[in-house]
């Protein structure tokens, strides 16, 4: 570390000792222009933008440094080591309940640790909690604005999150008694710049994990349920947690892993096409798996800083909206916006199943907290629960 | 209205600010696939015209025709797949049935057109409800059968002349002028363009209960540099500045230049990926393949489960046994996987609890768990609990003292000057190093878990003695003795007995009324 300041320190009084517009790498067009006489002022800011010059090839060398040491691990595909598994055979996958109530887009979805609950936000302002194995609806909240955007259950089972365009992260107790109104009792905790467009609960009741849309950091807000206060702390934070500090997050092309208790980001990793939609760990949290609209999801390593496989076919072209693992991290089922599931054989890199039904974009996708199922929901107004 | 059929019009050369929207990337993966298809030297399908009755009908395919370039060329492992996805491609209006509104793609002989490249919504097209007042006029200006409109078309129109009564002179001109210019035209040519503009509308305007594939995910919608610019008309009809500015959220800030900090950001963590360690893909490939292959006897998906998976049997008895206080032999195994499933289990807790408690060394699982719960609590309760872990568990004369190293002792106290939700996490992550390497293994060699890893053996020969006993004669005494003359019940296994009792269900509970509770049971 302290070579590079040095180096920087050494850039800088070199640049002091020489008259500022000789210093300056002439570019080819400039051999022709007259160097015009230079006041102070522009000193200065000469100074600085080389600098920047200067850090940004300091940049760029350390990246070609970082590309060529990874590389060297690179020793070999990871579907190429897993010849040697079973395969898998034929999977015989299927919808095993529809829930129709919403009047407009499906959003979001999440389940509750009973495995059987499910809560869903729609476009037309609706929350509803269903018990998804008997198809009924337990509780249904009109929200203030259309388009909420984020749904999350909480782990005790007792409240449900969800946000969107009104800036607000709402939270809801659900009670047993279908007569209370649900509206009046929530909690709002504010967001002021943008809409919220993920949230999950970290593993209590207490802490709801926010992300907002179009910036690069998400914050968390901690909300007590038993008291009346919303707002009493802040981190930045993500969209999902797996571990009690650490969390993923995708932003634009990127994904990044970031460690709560300091806010840092840690690793980053860029190598889809286009803007991430979906990421989720893989079940023992040492690598992830992301879907982009590139139409591709990627399986990246934490352990070994890159990706390690891609989940594409020349037939799919449309993007992923969401991905989860089964329990085991065998398959990763990634739902698309061409109103298919694509089901993956992580290891092999193959594609196990197409599963048709929906008829409109799927946009979101979970697997149930056992394993058992997995539930869509999707632009064409239901959820699917598949097994 | 469109000029030439082939030749690309419309924006999408210069300046595409929109290029990298999700939409626009499959628009041009379909555009792709789609000049591909058409162009015949490079395996494409043969466009020809086809005799129908008294008519030619000029420049078509057939859907099978383009099912099979799909599967050949795309790789699509069954037609069902290739259907789908030209289905897809028709959708969002690429290629159209010649006599139909529904944009889906069939695997038969019904006949198919491209879309012209002028029409093809990588343009952009936002077309305003004035257009779709001039299209529908101009429809029934033209006295052919085949052009009539279809019900939801003459319901559109109707709403429309409501909406613009005041324009409808306007609108009305419009058409007859676009009637006048298409009247001028070849007559093959304006079959073709004809159907291409009605493919147009079935995008723009599509049959109600079809997908309406333009819609965009709002989400991606911030990305519209301008999302409030001039939309242009398909008849050129000027905008007179009348359109709505449509609900976008535009972000807040404009995309900023690098600056030195951010460089230098850029720079110190790229210091600190140079400096981590990393493994080998082999190794690491190895590590996935393992942990996979360890838990795929408790993934659903991929093994079955017992009792059934109650989404695929309707019976939710599984949910309930994994709820019950005795865990399953699988369960139990699943324990033995590593120190965090033991935990994560809360029976498996509970085991582990109960055997360090026999050694007198719990102390370092319970401080693991308080510092989990205090992870848990409200932040105003945060630093009492903090408090009390502390007196419980480190200080002079704690009554649970635990091991600490002084490095770890010292940053917990000076931690906890400040206390906060994650103050204990050096302390938990020695102590869980420690129970890992020291407590974890003993506890999987000890009888308490040995025991119920077998238990089976135990609770099946409880089981019998049960059904010896009780149940059975209490049945037998209620069903009489046809049964026992069939078979000698007290050499049988109890699983058998039961089987034979469902098989005879039918007859039992007609006869006899046998509560279905009990048939449950077995």
């Amino acid at each position: 570390m302290c070579k590079h300041y040095l180096y920087s320190i050494l850039c800088i009084s070199t640049s002091l000792c020489f008259k500022p517009f000789r210093c300056r790498s002439l570019p080819a067009q400039r051999k022709y222009m007259r160097s015009p006489p230079i006041p102070e002022m522009a000193t200065q800011e000469v100074q600085l933008s080389e600098t920047l010059a200067h850090l940004k090839t300091e940049s760029d060398t350390l990246k070609g440094k970082l590309e060529e040491e990874r590389a060297k691990l690179h020793d070999v595909e990871l579907h190429q080591v897993a010849e040697k598994v079973e395969g898998l055979g034929q999977f015989v996958m299927k919808t095993r309940r529809t829930l129709k109530g919403h009047g407009n887009k499906v959003l979001c979805m999440d389940w509750c640790k009973d495995k059987r609950r499910i809560v869903s936000s729609s476009q037309d302002g609706k929350v509803i909690v269903w018990d998804a194995f008997t198809t009924n609806k337990e509780h249904a909240v009109t929200m203030p604005c259309t388009w909420v955007m984020a749904c999350a259950y909480a782990p005790s089972g007792c409240a449900v999150a969800c946000g969107g365009l009104d800036n607000k992260c709402s939270v809801y107790p659900l009670s047993l008694d279908k007569n209370e109104n649900l509206a009046a009792k929530k909690k709002s905790v504010a967001m002021h710049t943008n809409y919220l467009s993920a949230c999950s609960f970290t593993n209590s009741d207490m802490q709801v994990r926010l992300s907002r849309m179009g910036e690069d950091t998400c914050s968390s807000f901690v909300t007590a349920l038993h008291h009346f206060f919303d707002l009493t702390e802040l981190f930045k934070v993500f969209r999902h947690v797996l571990h009690d500090f650490m969390s993923l997050q995708g932003c634009d092309k990127k994904a990044n892993v970031w460690d709560m208790r300091s806010g840092q980001c840690i690793q980053s990793f860029e190598t889809h096409e286009s803007d991430i939609n979906s990421v989720r760990y893989y079940p023992s949290g040492d690598a992830f798996a992301s879907g982009s609209d590139d139409a591709t999801c990627r399986l990246y390593d934490l352990r070994a800083d890159r990706e390690v496989a891609i989940y594409s076919k020349e037939s799919i072209i449309f993007g992923v909206s969401s991905v989860d693992f089964s329990l085991s991290g065998r398959l990763l089922f990634g739902g698309y916006n061409d109103y298919t599931i694509n089901v993956w054989d992580v290891l092999k890199g193959t594609r196990v199943s197409i599963l048709f039904g929906h008829e409109n974009r799927v946009s979101t996708l979970r697997v149930s907290p056992d394993g058992t199922a997995f539930c869509t929901g999707s632009w064409d107004h239901t959820l699917r629960t598949w097994a | 209205m469109a000029e030439g059929s082939r030749d690309h019009g419309g924006a999408g050369t210069t300046t595409d600010p929109e290029e990298d929207s999700p939409n626009m990337i499959v628009y041009r993966k379909i555009e792709d696939i789609v000049t591909r298809i058409q162009d015949e030297k490079a395996g494409g399908v043969a466009i020809r015209t086809v005799k129908s009755f008294l008519s030619k009908i000029p420049s078509v395919v057939s859907g099978a025709d383009i099912v099979q370039w799909l599967m050949k060329n795309l790789s699509a492992e069954d037609p069902a797949e290739a259907i789908h996805l030209g289905s897809l491609i028709a959708a969002h209006g690429y290629i159209f049935p010649i006599s139909d509104h529904v944009l889906t793609l069939k695997d038969d002989g019904t006949l198919y057109r491209f879309q012209s490249p002028y029409f093809w919504p990588s343009n952009c097209w936002e077309p305003e409800n004035t257009d779709y007042a001039i299209y529908l006029c101009k429809r029934t200006m033209q006295n052919k059968a085949r052009l009539e409109l279809a019900d939801y078309e003459a319901e559109n129109l109707a709403r429309l002349q409501r909406a613009f009564a005041r324009k409808w002179e306007f609108i009305f001109m419009q058409a007859e002028a676009q009637v006048k210019i298409d009247r001028k035209k070849d007559k093959a040519e304006r079959k073709i363009l004809d159907s291409q503009e009605r493919a147009f509308w079935d995008v723009h305007r599509p049959v109600p209960g079809c997908v309406n594939t333009t819609e965009m995910d709002i989400r991606k919608c911030r990305r519209e540099k301008n999302p409030h610019r001039v939309k242009k008309s398909v008849y050129g009809v000027p905008d007179e500045g009348q359109s709505q500015p449509s609900p976008v959220h535009s972000s807040s800030q404009p995309t900023r230049k690098p600056t030195k900090e951010d460089v230098q950001k850029e720079i110190s963590f790229l210091n600190i990926q140079l400096d981590r360690h990393c493994m080998k893909v082999s190794k690491v490939a190895d590590s996935l393949m393992s942990y996979t292959e360890q838990f795929m006897d408790y993934d659903p998906f991929v093994s079955a489960t017992e009792p059934t998976n109650p989404w695929i049997s309707d019976d939710a008895s599984f949910w309930d046994v994994e709820a019950s206080r005795d865990p399953s032999q699988q369960r139990v195994k699943k324990w033995g996987f590593s120190l965090e499933e033991a935990l994560k289990d809360p029976a498996g807790r509970d085991q582990f609890l109960k055997f360090l408690e026999s050694e007198f060394s719990s102390e370092n699982l319970r401080f693991w768990l308080a510092v989990q719960d205090l992870k848990r609590r409200p932040l105003q309760d945060v630093s009492a609990r903090a408090q009390e872990i502390w007196t419980e568990f480190l200080a002079e004369g704690a009554p649970s003292s635990i091991n600490l190293d002084s490095h770890s002792y010292e940053r917990t106290s000076q931690n906890l000057k400040d206390p906060g939700r994650y103050s204990y996490e050096d302390a938990q992550e020695h102590i869980f190093k420690l129970m890992k390497s020291d407590s974890y293994a003993r506890f999987l060699r000890s009888n308490i878990y040995q025991d119920l890893l077998l238990a089976r053996k135990k609770f099946l020969s409880q089981q019998d003695d049960y059904w010896h006993s009780t149940t059975l004669k209490h049945l037998l005494s209620i069903h009489g003795y046809q049964i026992i003359k069939a078979l000698d019940l007290s050499a049988m296994c109890p699983r058998l007995i039961a089987r034979f009792l469902l098989l005879h269900y039918d007859l039992l509970s007609a006869k006899h009324k046998v509560e279905p509770r009990l048939m449950l049971y077995v």
